[in-house]
């Protein structure tokens, strides 16, 4: 295929893709809608709880999106020209996401933030040694101008690739490729700084007096689990409703198989052994204490899924040359890894540390035994679901919008036609 | 043919048959012609990686990630072995000889700690895999082999320049030297080069 065949490859979003945009992006405000509304039922720890497991969600996709376009500019990749629009449409979301965290930031700047976060308890920061010395960190306005920060810096730099790649589709000069290049490395420095500190202020904090400095490379691993996977489904859906069906080949599928199997599976179980690890063998009962409300009841077990689901199997599945190059078992495998980056996050959320029952209690098997599920915030909730749909479903309509106006390949990209010619050696 | 080019190295004597094009889209076509006539002792010599080359000459994805993978596994059950082995193995052999691993109490944890055991399964699994990778490579392109024999040419010296080189080997089972210089001179090369063992 010839770059200049491209144009005839239906790079415009048109049929079913088309209609879904605006109707995902309904179905994600009515679930939200339906969230808040069950909320006062269901209980606000648990509604705010859930809405920060789907905000996450949705976020970590579009950071892993943003990272993605960001590396392709550092390292002059070729191979992925002709995906890289679609990560582009997906982190373009990151201009609007901001709406979807001035609930949060509402809750937290009332003075409510306790419901969500121990630390929005001011009693309790001041009578809390440990905590006393993290509250200039953890005050609500800090907290708040930092959350900010990451926010206008994620809209800025999604907003301007996305702006600067199309413009380069209108006039096709070279300039937009070189300028592009030039901010790439200021903007991944800053995404690297942002991505993490939005990890460490918006989930670990959730137990104020647990730390680990692994912690935010285990959400940077875990949000790219969760981009290839999308990444993989979206190209698959854009060629199964006639889109892009020469630009897009296996040798892309392949690459992008690569980059799940490698970052997203063995490199997220890397970080997240090595995390547990240094806890396990530390042993230090600040620090234990998260695994620990992690192995009680019911959590013992998601642990196991996340061990066995997000590492074992899709190991095994995806070290084959085949499995990523094959049409259909990568979207199968791209769509468990997609469901277990949620239970993921849901896991980094949820679980709440007893802190009173485990001083109580003589030993290990006491508490064990003796723990009840609400104790440790285990039991699903209807909010849990609705909130993630609604969140998801927004991302999704979003990234088909931002890709209703301009191509779908960066069709005068000077790298295209090595990303339509190159093979896996 | 008395004065066919390869009459002039003896029979016993020749390694094979070259053909020089000077461009890709002559060794690619050559290269799938060959193929198709059924020659398989059959090689390339390019001056840089041609794209598709390898699928239009039938070449066999290579068993290497096969014999990695199997060298990985070794290494990964000799480290759980090895661990288990000697941090709380107790038993007799056959009553006579009684083993006793050393039991070291490490900071409280248990003797059969898996998180522990992790990181030493993980490297010798990384160590085995490598080993196999390297030792693999050398045994599936017979190295160590100083000098391929179609290197001894200065005629394919341009071979690492500007020049693309198809050799039909002598041991092809379809081999005549004949037949495959007529064959080779239907393929429009800039010349045929006759090569000594």
């Amino acid at each position: 295929m010839k770059v200049a065949e491209v144009k005839n490859d239906h790079i415009r979003l048109s049929g079913v893709a088309a209609k879904m945009g605006p109707i995902l992006a309904i179905v994600g405000v009515a679930f939200l809608g339906l969230s808040a509304a069950l909320g006062s039922g269901e209980g606000w720890t648990t509604f705010w709880k859930s809405y920060l497991v789907g905000w996450m969600v949705g976020l970590g996709l579009c950071l892993g999106a943003l990272f993605f376009v960001l590396l392709q500019h550092l390292t002059r990749s070729g191979w992925s020209i002709t995906v890289r629009r679609l990560a582009e449409g997906i982190a373009k979301n990151l201009t609007w996401m901001w709406m979807l965290f001035v609930p949060i930031l509402i809750l937290v700047l009332k003075g409510d933030g306790a419901v969500l976060y121990q630390w929005g308890d001011t009693n309790l920061m001041e009578h809390d040694h440990m905590l006393h010395a993290k509250a200039g960190y953890l005050s609500p306005t800090f907290w708040s101008i930092r959350a900010i920060f990451y926010l206008v810096v994620w809209a800025t730099i999604g907003k301007l690739y996305f702006k600067w790649s199309t413009a380069q589709d209108q006039d096709g000069d070279v300039k937009w490729t070189h300028k592009m290049q030039k901010w790439a490395p200021i903007c991944m420095i800053l995404f690297a700084l942002t991505q993490s500190y939005a990890a460490i202020d918006w989930m670990m904090t959730l137990q104020p007096k647990w730390f680990s400095t692994m912690f935010a490379v285990y959400f940077w691993a875990s949000c790219m689990c969760g981009f290839f996977a999308l990444m993989i489904l979206l190209a698959r859906f854009m060629q199964s409703t006639g889109h892009l069906q020469k630009s897009i080949s296996v040798e892309h599928y392949h690459d992008l198989g690569k980059w799940l199997f490698g970052i997203g599976v063995v490199f997220w179980a890397y970080i997240a052994f090595s995390q547990y690890m240094l806890i396990w063998y530390a042993n230090l009962p600040v620090e234990t204490n998260w695994y620990m409300a992690r192995q009680l009841g019911g959590w013992g077990a998601i642990s196991l899924l996340l061990l066995f689901g997000h590492f074992v199997l899709p190991f095994v599945l995806l070290i084959t040359r085949w499995t990523k190059r094959w049409r259909s078992p990568l979207p199968i495998i791209s769509a468990w890894l997609l469901l277990m980056f949620c239970v993921d996050i849901y896991w980094l959320v949820m679980p709440v540390v007893p802190e009173e029952a485990i001083v109580n209690a003589g030993s290990y098997n006491e508490l064990a035994n003796n723990i009840t599920a609400s104790e440790i915030g285990y039991g699903f909730s209807v909010l849990n679901f609705t909130c993630l749909i609604g969140m998801v479903a927004l991302v999704l309509g979003g990234t088909l919008l931002n890709l209703r106006k301009c191509n779908l390949v960066a069709t005068a990209d000077p790298r295209l036609d090595e990303a339509l010619h190159f093979e896996n050696a | 043919m008395s004065d066919s080019t390869s009459q002039t190295v003896s029979r016993d004597n020749l390694f094979g048959l070259a053909a020089e094009f000077k461009d890709t889209p002559g060794i690619y076509h050559a290269a799938e012609k060959t193929r198709k006539a059924g020659y398989r002792w059959f090689d390339c010599n390019v001056p840089f990686p041609v794209h598709g080359l390898d699928r239009v000459m039938g070449v066999k994805m290579t068993i290497l990630p096969i014999l990695v993978f199997f060298g990985g596994l070794t290494g990964l059950i000799a480290a759980c072995i090895l661990q288990i082995f000697t941090n709380s193995l107790e038993i007799d052999f056959w009553a006579l000889v009684p083993v006793v691993g050393y039991q070291f109490d490490v900071s409280g944890k248990p003797l059969l700690g898996p998180a522990a055991f992790v990181p030493v399964a993980f490297e010798m699994t990384v160590l085995f895999s490598a080993l196999t990778a390297v030792f693999g490579t050398f045994f599936l392109n017979k190295l160590p082999m100083f000098c391929h024999p179609v290197l001894k040419h200065p005629e394919l010296s341009r071979a690492t320049d500007d020049r693309f080189y198809l050799v039909i080997e002598a041991k092809d089972p379809k081999f005549s030297s004949d037949e495959v210089e007529a064959f080779l001179q239907t393929l429009e090369p800039e010349s045929v080069i006759a090569l000594e063992k």
